[in-house]
C-alpha cells in the first residue's frame, strides 16, 4: 500500500513555528480534510507534501519512501492551487497534456489520455479554448484534469472552491466526490469551511496553531471533541464548566456553578468514565436542546433546566434562542417545523423549560480558560 | 438636458478639431518630404515636375548603398547582443534577495535621462584612452551600451506582470527549473523581448549623435551619410532617402504584428 505518513513534520520560520511537530497516516485512497482557521499553517503543511517547503524536522513517506527532500517534480504528488495556475498561452487540451510532454510520453498516448481527462471533468467541448475564456468553476475542472493525468499518488486541493459562489461551490464538491471516487486516488483538502470538511471527508485533522486538535471521522468530531478547540471551531456549542459529583454506571452527574446563588445540575454519558470532583467542561450542540413552555412528558434521561429568553435571532433554518439559566446563557436552535411545534412562537423574556437527552452532552477534560464561550455568547447578545 | 448635451456636443467638436490639427502638424511636413522627392528642381522651392530622377543617382551611390548596410548591420548584431543581456539582466534583476537591486536599477535609467551628447563624448574618450581603434567594432559596442538600458527595462515591464506561481504550477507538474523556462516563462514574456528588440533597431537604426563620436574615419552609417551629404548641400537626393527611410520603417511596424503573433 501507498500510504501517506508524516512523521514529527516541523516547519519553522526563523523562530516563528508554522507546524509543530505532525504525525499523520493517511491510507491509500482516502479522502482526508485538513479544517483549521486562517494561519494554523495548513497551507504550509501541504505545501512541505508537495516539495514547495522542506520541512525543518521530521519526514515525509509515500509507502515506503522517504519524499521529504525532493524537489516537487520528481515527486508522485500534484497540487490543486487556488488561483487554478492555468498556464495562459497554451490551449486547454495543451495545459492537461503539460504533465505528459514534460516526461515526453508518446503523442498518441497523450492524446487519449487527455480524451479521457476531458471526458472525467466533463470539458470535452471546450479543449481547443484558452484559459482566459473560461468560467472560474471551469478552470477549476481543468486544473483537476492537469493534475489528476499524471496519475499521482496523491491529489493536494488548497482551498480549491474559495473563489467560486455558494451554488457552484455545493455542486462542484459533489463533482469532486465523484471524480475521487474515479480515479481512487488519494485527496487531501485543505479548507476553513467546516461543512464542506463535514461534507467531503472521509477524515479530517482539526488544525490550531500549528498542530492538530483532533483527528477523526467527521460525526466523530462533531458528536464527540476531545479539546475545547474543536468543540468550538465545528458548528456551535454550549461549553459549561462544572465538577463531577456522582458516577454511575452510564452516566455522571456534573455540578455547574454559575455564581454563588445559582448551581444546575447535569446528567451526562461518557466514553472516558470520569473522576470524582474532577473539573471538567461539558459541551452542548444548541441543536440538541429543546425548547418549549411546558415541560416535557417523559422525564427519565433527560436534562430538564428552567430558564428565561433572553435573545431571540431569526436564522432561516432555524432560529436561535439565548435562554438565561441562572447565571449562564445558553444557545438553543429550533427549527421551524409545524409538525414539531405545536404551540405559539416564543417571545422575549418568557419563561421556558429546555430539556436534552443525556446522551448528548459531551464531556471535555479540559476547562475553557480563554472563555471563549461565554465571551462569544454575551457578543451574540444584542444590548437593549 | 439639452444645455447639457450641447456643451457635450460643443467639447466632442473642439476634440475633434485639436485632434485634426495635431496630426497635420505631425504630419504635413513628412508628407511634403515624400511630394518633393519626386519634384524634378534642384532647390526646394516650387513644384517643377514629376522625376525619379533622385531614386536613380540613390541607387547608383556606393557610398550610400554602403552606409545602409553598415546601418543594418550594426542595427542587427546591436539588437541581438543588447536584447539578450537585456533579457538576462531583467531575469536576475528579479531576484528579491538581490542586494545591490536597486543600485543597479539607478544605473540602469541613467542613459535614458542622460543627454546623448554627453555618452557620446565619453565613449568616445574611452575608447581613446584605451586607444581602441576607432570604426566598425566601436560602433557596435557604443550602440549596444545604450540600447541595452532599453531593452532591459521593456522586458522587466513584461516581466511585471508575470505570475510566478506559474513556476510552482510547472516544477508541480514535473517540469524542472530548464523545462518550466523555455515551455512556461519564456513563451509568456516573449512579446516583450520582441517589443524590446524592434526597439532597441529602430533605436540604432537612426542614432546619429552617439555614433557621431565613436566611429571612424571610412565607417558611415546611414544617418552620419545623410548628415554630411547634407552639409555638401544634395538635398534633394536626402528627400528621396528619407522617404525610402520612412516607408522601411511603416514595413517594420506593420509586420511587427503578425510576426508577434506567428510565434506566440
Ligand atoms: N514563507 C513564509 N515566511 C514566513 N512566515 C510564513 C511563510 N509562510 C507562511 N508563514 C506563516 O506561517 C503561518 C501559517 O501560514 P499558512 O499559510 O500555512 O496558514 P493557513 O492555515 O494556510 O491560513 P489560510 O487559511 O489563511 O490560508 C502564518 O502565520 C504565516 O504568516
Ligand atoms: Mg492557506
Amino acid at each position: 500500500m501507498e500510504d501517506l505518513r508524516l512523521v514529527n513534520v516541523t516547519k519553522k520560520f526563523d523562530n516563528f513555528i508554522a507546524v509543530d511537530s505532525i504525525d499523520l497516516e493517511i491510507k491509500q485512497g482516502e479522502f482526508f480534510s485538513f479544517l483549521g482557521p486562517s494561519g494554523c499553517g495548513k497551507t504550509t503543511l501541504l505545501r512541505m507534501i508537495a516539495g514547495f517547503e522542506i520541512p525543518t524536522e521530521g519526514n515525509i513517506f509515500i509507502g515506503d519512501t522517504d519524499i521529504s527532500k525532493l524537489p516537487p517534480y520528481k515527486r508522485p504528488v500534484n497540487t490543486i492551487f487556488q488561483n487554478y495556475s492555468l498556464f495562459p498561452h497554451i490551449s486547454i487540451y495543451d495545459n492537461i497534456a503539460f504533465g505528459l510532454k514534460v516526461k515526453k510520453v508518446h503523442k498518441s498516448e497523450i492524446k487519449d489520455r487527455v480524451q479521457q481527462m476531458l471526458k472525467l471533468v466533463k470539458m470535452e467541448a471546450h479543449k481547443s479554448k484558452f484559459p482566459n475564456q473560461l468560467s472560474g468553476g471551469q478552470k477549476q475542472r481543468i486544473a483537476i484534469a492537469r493534475a489528476l493525468i499524471n496519475e499521482p499518488k496523491v491529489l493536494l486541493l488548497d482551498e480549491p472552491l474559495a473563489a467560486l459562489d455558494l451554488k457552484l461551490r455545493q455542486h462542484m464538491l459533489i463533482e469532486l466526490m465523484n471524480i475521487h471516487d474515479a480515479v481512487g486516488i488519494t485527496f487531501l483538502y485543505v479548507t476553513h469551511d467546516q461543512s464542506e470538511a463535514l461534507n467531503i471527508a472521509d477524515r479530517l485533522a482539526i488544525m490550531n496553531k500549528g498542530s492538530f486538535a483532533q483527528v477523526g471521522m467527521p460525526d466523530d468530531v462533531y458528536e464527540r471533541p476531545e479539546t475545547i478547540f474543536a468543540a468550538y471551531f465545528i458548528g456551535d456549542t454550549n461549553l459549561i464548566e462544572g465538577r463531577v459529583v456522582e458516577i454511575h454506571d452510564e452516566f455522571a452527574t456534573v455540578v455547574c456553578h454559575t455564581d454563588s446563588e445559582h448551581e444546575i445540575e447535569i446528567d451526562t454519558t461518557y466514553h472516558r468514565q470520569p473522576v470524582l470532583d474532577e473539573v471538567i467542561t461539558l459541551s452542548l450542540r444548541p441543536e440538541k436542546i429543546a425548547i418549549s413552555r411546558r415541560p416535557p412528558k417523559r422525564k427519565d434521561d433527560f436534562n430538564i433546566l428552567q430558564g428565561v429568553i433572553e435573545d431571540i435571532l431569526y436564522g432561516g433554518t432555524h432560529t436561535q434562542y439565548i435562554v438565561k439559566v441562572g447565571a449562564h446563557f445558553l444557545r438553543v436552535f429550533q427549527q421551524h417545523k409545524k409538525v414539531y411545534i405545536d404551540e405559539l412562537s416564543l417571545d422575549w423574556e418568557e419563561h421556558v423549560y429546555l430539556y436534552w437527552h443525556d446522551t448528548d452532552t459531551h464531556i471535555i477534560f479540559e476547562t475553557d480558560k480563554n472563555k471563549v464561550n461565554s465571551e462569544n455568547i454575551m457578543k451574540t447578545i444584542r444590548r437593549k | 438636458m439639452t444645455y447639457q448635451s450641447n456643451i457635450k456636443r460643443f467639447f466632442d467638436g473642439f476634440n475633434i478639431v485639436i485632434f485634426t490639427l495635431i496630426l497635420l502638424f505631425l504630419y504635413i511636413p513628412i508628407l511634403i518630404l515624400i511630394i518633393y522627392s519626386f519634384n524634378d528642381s534642384k532647390i526646394i522651392s516650387g513644384w517643377s515636375g514629376f522625376t525619379f530622377k533622385y531614386y536613380k543617382i540613390l541607387w547608383e551611390n556606393e557610398n550610400l548603398k554602403n552606409a545602409f548596410l553598415n546601418s543594418l548591420l550594426v542595427a542587427s548584431i546591436s539588437t541581438i547582443i543588447s536584447t539578450t543581456i537585456g533579457l538576462i539582466t531583467a531575469l536576475g534583476l528579479e531576484n528579491r534577495y538581490f542586494k545591490a537591486k536597486k543600485f543597479i536599477q539607478g544605473i540602469i535609467f541613467l542613459p535614458l535621462v542622460m543627454p546623448d551628447i554627453l555618452m557620446g563624448i565619453s565613449i568616445a574618450m574611452l575608447f581613446s584612452f584605451l586607444r581602441f581603434p576607432m570604426g566598425r567594432m566601436t560602433v557596435i559596442i557604443a550602440h549596444i551600451t545604450f540600447c541595452v538600458s532599453y531593452t532591459i527595462i521593456v522586458i522587466q515591464s513584461r516581466l511585471k506582470g508575470f505570475d510566478h506561481t506559474l513556476q510552482e504550477a510547472a516544477m508541480d507538474l514535473g517540469a524542472n527549473k530548464t523545462k518550466f523556462f523555455w515551455k512556461v516563462k519564456f513563451p509568456i514574456i516573449l512579446p516583450g523581448i520582441l517589443a524590446a528588440a524592434l526597439l532597441a533597431f529602430t533605436l540604432s537604426l537612426d542614432d546619429f549623435i552617439i555614433t557621431f563620436f565613436s566611429t571612424g574615419r571610412g565607417f558611415n552609417t546611414l544617418p552620419i551619410y545623410v548628415e554630411s551629404a547634407i552639409r555638401r548641400g544634395s538635398v534633394t537626393t536626402i528627400n528621396a532617402l528619407s522617404t525610402i527611410m520612412i516607408l522601411l520603417t511603416l514595413f517594420i511596424t506593420i509586420i511587427s504584428k503578425p510576426i508577434r503573433k506567428m510565434i506566440i
